[in-house]
């Protein structure tokens, strides 16, 4: 008895703090944000109220929902595009390197560039894609091209390489991390029963590594659709996403409440993807033990 | 064969445009254009005088490092928390935590600017460090949390055994075996924290951070300048981030990323 009234005493002594920071600074800006999007907007700012207008305007105002279908598919191009760019790359690190040393090498230099500025990273691009940028200039210099393309940058295609770019080193962890769990004996044993590399690889190793795709894809659709950087520098005037118009709402526009029902709609959108790859992921589970 | 140059292809990807950024920080040519025209340091010269650019720098600087002393003194007695006690709400708890960095960063900011709006408290760099103290202490949580999980409890018991004082086990025994994770988990608070923007965006006052500033700049356009300074982050943030994540692994397989897994 003694030993667990100390046992609660060292868990508040180590807890209360930790407990109160993140009731006020998570919990509670979170709750209010909900607050908030039931509230009315009211010149100059906002009344408190209980109702479901901003949230039917939502639905209602093409201007709101065709953003939200857009940042839907754009996040899910870009989940793509890293994908293809990504799976030869996981394949290649988790496989055919035998040498750890250069595996694990080559690893960190795969995911490094998480960490190294987004916004910079972002950037790059608009230098590279710009229409007196380096792609237009070196496609001029070889005479591939008389005029400067305005193809290139600010539309969406644009946002969903940059974004792809930004976001790869989420797809090729998750992806490599369930290639390597692979036991070599499975493709060893499908080689044995006749099978070549070919449908080796689509009977075998390609729905096992489903997981981490699954995972990797579930990164990059909830990064890029909640991104507002990317759009700003590199898309159009058509390429406002979710976070573009939850800015103006908060910023240039205030309307705070309008602001915050789309900040909770992004919020379900994500957690919706989260929760449905878990349940996938735990339905489709292999065990390979 | 094939799958060899698809990989490195993707490895190039993934380099090629930051080491442009490199390439054209050092090109004379105040249009960020091909072909290179020459070489010249100017670009680094105009961004090392620049007075805005220095205050952002010093700012975000500033930030960086109270931001990770918040992560710490949080992020540690909730790992801590977690891994040694039961609690009612424990999973619910879990998941809060890591809602920061599993949600839009956006999201995390315009509620803790709502919440500050509600409680009448004035935008500045104050509020920016108590932003990224929210968005960031889940990476010193998962480190760390995970390093505990893997810390063989039973080196504590002896060393109580053998007439430690919880304390003296604690910096002697505990504190060295989670000392990497915590530093490693640190460096990377730090390096998000001197990057981040959604958050920012929404609780910085009259004062920029570097990123606000680059923002701001790069919205307008290209100069050569932010290419300078570019390079000197990326090149900064590289070896911030190796040290980590070799800190982080200490020879194990576990993802060194801090984030979702």
């Amino acid at each position: 008895m003694k030993q667990h009234t100390r046992n609660i005493r060292n868990f508040w002594l180590l807890f209360t703090g930790p407990a109160i920071w993140w009731s006020l600074v998570l919990l509670v800006p979170y709750l209010i944000m909900l607050m908030i999007s039931f509230y009315t907007r009211k010149f100059p700012f906002h009344v408190p109220d209980f109702q479901f207008g901003n949230y039917v305007k939502l639905i209602e105002d093409p201007q709101y929902y065709l953003v939200l279908f857009r940042s839907i598919k754009i996040a899910f191009l870009v989940g793509v595009t890293a994908f293809l760019i990504s799976y030869p790359l996981a394949y290649c690190l988790a496989r055919k390197i035998s040498s750890d040393r250069w595996r694990l090498l080559l690893y960190v230099a795969t995911i490094i560039p998480l960490w190294v500025s987004y916004l910079l990273r972002a950037y790059t691009w608009k230098t590279i894609l710009g229409s007196e940028g380096i792609l237009n200039s070196f496609l001029m210099w070889t005479g591939v091209i008389q005029e400067p393309s305005t193809f290139f940058l600010y539309n969406q295609f644009a946002m969903v390489i940059t974004m792809a770019y930004i976001f790869t080193p989420f797809m090729v962890m998750p992806v490599y991390a369930s290639l390597e769990k692979i036991p070599s004996s499975l493709i060893e044993a499908s080689k044995d029963l006749g099978a070549n590399r070919v449908s080796t690889f689509l009977k075998i190793t390609l729905p096992l590594s489903m997981p981490g795709v699954l995972a990797g894809f579930t990164f990059t659709f909830c990064l890029s659709a909640g991104d507002f950087i990317s759009p700003t520098l590199v898309g159009g005037p058509y390429s406002n996403m979710v976070a573009n118009v939850v800015a103006t709402q908060f910023g240039i526009a205030m309307n705070w409440p309008l602001g915050s029902a789309l900040g909770i709609v992004l919020l379900f959108i994500v957690l919706a993807v989260i929760t449905l790859s878990d349940r996938l992921e735990r339905a489709g589970r292999i065990n390979l033990a | 064969m094939a799958i060899g140059i698809a990989a490195a292809s993707a490895l190039g990807f993934l380099y090629g445009p930051i080491i442009t950024l490199m390439i054209f920080s050092f090109n004379d040519n105040p249009i960020t254009k091909l072909p290179l025209t020459g070489w010249t340091l100017e670009w680094y010269y105009k961004a090392l005088t620049n007075p805005d650019l220095l205050a952002a720098l010093w700012n975000s600087v500033i930030v960086a490092a109270a931001a990770v002393v918040i992560c710490l003194a949080i992020g540690i007695p909730t790992a801590f928390a977690l891994d040694r006690f039961d609690f009612r709400g424990k999973t619910i708890f879990r998941r809060l935590v890591i809602l920061p960095i599993t949600l839009p960063g956006i999201i995390t900011g315009v509620s803790i600017l709502a919440f500050f709006s509600m409680m009448g408290v004035r935008l500045s760099l104050w509020t920016v460090i108590v932003g990224h103290g929210t968005a960031l202490t889940a990476i010193v949580v998962t480190n760390v949390f995970a390093r505990l999980q893997r810390f063989d409890r039973r080196i504590e018991e002896a060393s109580a055994d053998i007439g430690a004082r919880p304390w003296q086990t604690f910096i002697f025994i505990t504190l060295p075996n989670i000392r990497s994770a915590v530093i490693g988990s640190s460096l990377i608070a730090f390096t998000v924290s001197f990057d981040e923007i959604p958050v920012t965006y929404f609780l910085t006052g009259r004062d920029n951070t570097l990123p606000m500033y680059i923002w701001s700049v790069v919205r307008r356009g290209i100069t050569p300048e932010i290419n300078a300074i570019g390079t000197i982050i990326v090149v900064f943030s590289m070896v911030l981030i190796f040290v980590s994540v070799l800190m982080i692994y200490d020879g194990r397989q576990d993802t060194p990323t801090g984030r979702r897994n």
